[in-house]
């Protein structure tokens, strides 16, 4: 009589782990598709590095009038702008791109989850890249007032995993809808707010050079968000898909 | 929702009589800078409370939408949503007014007072979302979709980032909401039947403003067939 629950539960964690690994071998193809795509066009990925790059010389061309460098606590809010006007326009494309066709073609082959976790990855990979290349070049061109460079580069690839998880459920919104470049604009900012100050905030500890117990708080405050949003959309995005 | 009887709404009325009557008559303690402004509490906090309850139910009927997605539920939601940002709004009101008399500016740069006013943002942005749809069974389940979200990401800007950064509001920087020294046993008397009594009149507004769009639903489907 033992046996056969004990079968059972042996059955049911193999089919969970067998069905998860499924799921990953999906998101894994679906997240080498977006790249090789974007690699096979690198007329967007060259216009966004572009878009970057033009942003923080036009920030600093017209902060360079004034002369001298920038105070500390401007640095950080310009820096943080740059990055969330980077991230809007590089995930909007995450959606936009997908012709109708292509959708339906992904539907027969692989479940809505796979779909959403892959555009996460994707995009949160777009965006480390994005926000770490901006970082660089903003760095350079506006001089480096951060003294706790590990907290700071931490947090700003934090900042981008944010963004990407944030982005990618809004741009698939967005996506559905006829104005859909105001309504990213319109649905994400505010729904990034809460994130951007808990950014700031902690960045603004590593420009002081804080140790790490200082902003220990609002970082794991800052992970808990990425899994509530990445659950939310997770769970939501199924739904969003049938439409 | 649909509580077709009525003893609700007379509790409701009851309850708002007693809450402006008493609320204004009854004695409060005297402190330094509140003085009588102290009265404010019946009507700007509940207003909190109504708004997260009914934001919460908007949120209850946009799951069951998704499960089973009918108009009426869509509407429920809707209209739960509409009338939580209305309550929303009349929270900001009263509470920049009560700002400028015992702070001294309309608006602070206050922790709480930012979250409230993106909160309402992100609820201004569902509004905008359901009139850029044409198809109405699209719009219901994005829009019932992006409630959900919302909601998600607007409840912490309520109750845990105020809680961690110093403020002046009250229920910030660590202090609680209902501390001894700022509610004595006198305000609790009127201060909870006036939570209850505000949010049944939200209820009320919602279940009003429901019958009223199921009715255009049913002319409009009449004039179609």
């Amino acid at each position: 009589m033992k046996t056969i629950p004990r079968r059972g539960c042996i059955f049911a964690v193999r089919f969970i782990i067998f069905s998860a690994v499924l799921l990953l071998r999906e998101i894994w193809y679906l997240i080498q598709k977006d790249f090789r795509l974007e690699w096979r066009q690198r007329s967007a990925l060259n216009g966004m590095l572009l878009y970057v790059g033009s942003t923080v010389f036009v920030c600093y061309m017209s902060f360079s009038l004034r002369g001298g460098a920038l105070p500390v606590p401007a640095w950080n809010a310009l820096f943080w702008i740059i990055l969330l006007f980077t991230a809007v326009n590089a995930a909007a494309k995450g959606f936009l791109q997908e012709s109708r066709g292509r959708l339906l073609y992904y539907y027969t082959l692989v479940r809505p989850q796979a779909v959403i976790l892959a555009k996460i990855g994707y995009n949160a990979l777009l965006l480390l890249g994005l926000s770490l290349v901006g970082l660089a070049v903003y760095a350079i061109v506006l001089g480096n007032p951060v003294q706790n460079s590990t907290l700071f580069v931490g947090n700003v690839m934090l900042g981008a995993l944010g963004f990407a998880t944030t982005l990618t459920l809004v741009s698939g919104i967005a996506a559905k809808a006829t104005n859909s470049s105001t309504l990213m604009a319109v649905l994400g900012f505010p729904v990034m707010i809460p994130m951007l100050l808990l950014l700031i905030k902690v960045s603004k500890n590593a420009l002081d050079g804080l140790e790490f117990e200082a902003s220990r708080g609002s970082l794991l405050t800052l992970v808990a968000l990425n899994l509530i949003v990445t659950a939310v959309s997770y769970l939501l995005f199924p739904f969003l898909w049938r439409s | 929702m649909f509580l077709k009887t009525n003893w609700w709404k007379a509790l409701a009325v009851m309850l708002l009589l007693y809450t402006a009557v008493a609320g204004l008559l009854m004695p409060v303690p005297r402190l330094a800078i509140l003085n009588e402004s102290i009265r404010n509490l019946y009507f700007h906090v509940p207003m909190w409370f109504g708004m997260t309850i009914i934001l919460a139910t908007s949120v209850y009927y946009s799951i069951r939408y998704l499960r089973t997605p009918t108009p009426q539920l869509d509407i429920l939601s809707h209209e739960s949503a509409k009338t939580g940002i209305l309550m929303g709004l009349v929270g900001l009101a009263t509470g920049s007014i009560w700002a400028r008399y015992t702070w001294g500016a309309w608006w602070t740069n206050d922790p709480k007072l930012n979250g409230a006013a993106i909160a309402m943002l992100i609820y201004g942005a569902y509004l905008v979302l359901r009139s850029s749809f044409q198809d109405e069974q699209q719009r219901a389940r994005i829009s019932a979709i992006y409630n959900i979200f919302a909601f998600a990401a607007a409840m912490p800007l309520f109750f845990i980032l105020p809680r961690l950064t110093d403020s002046l509001h009250p229920g910030a920087g660590g202090n609680p909401a209902f501390a001894k020294y700022d509610l004595d046993s006198d305000m609790r008397l009127v201060f909870y039947p006036a939570v209850i009594g505000w949010t049944l009149l939200a209820f009320w507004v919602t279940q009003v403003a429901c019958r009223f769009a199921f009715l255009k639903q049913k002319v409009y489907e009449k004039q179609l067939a």
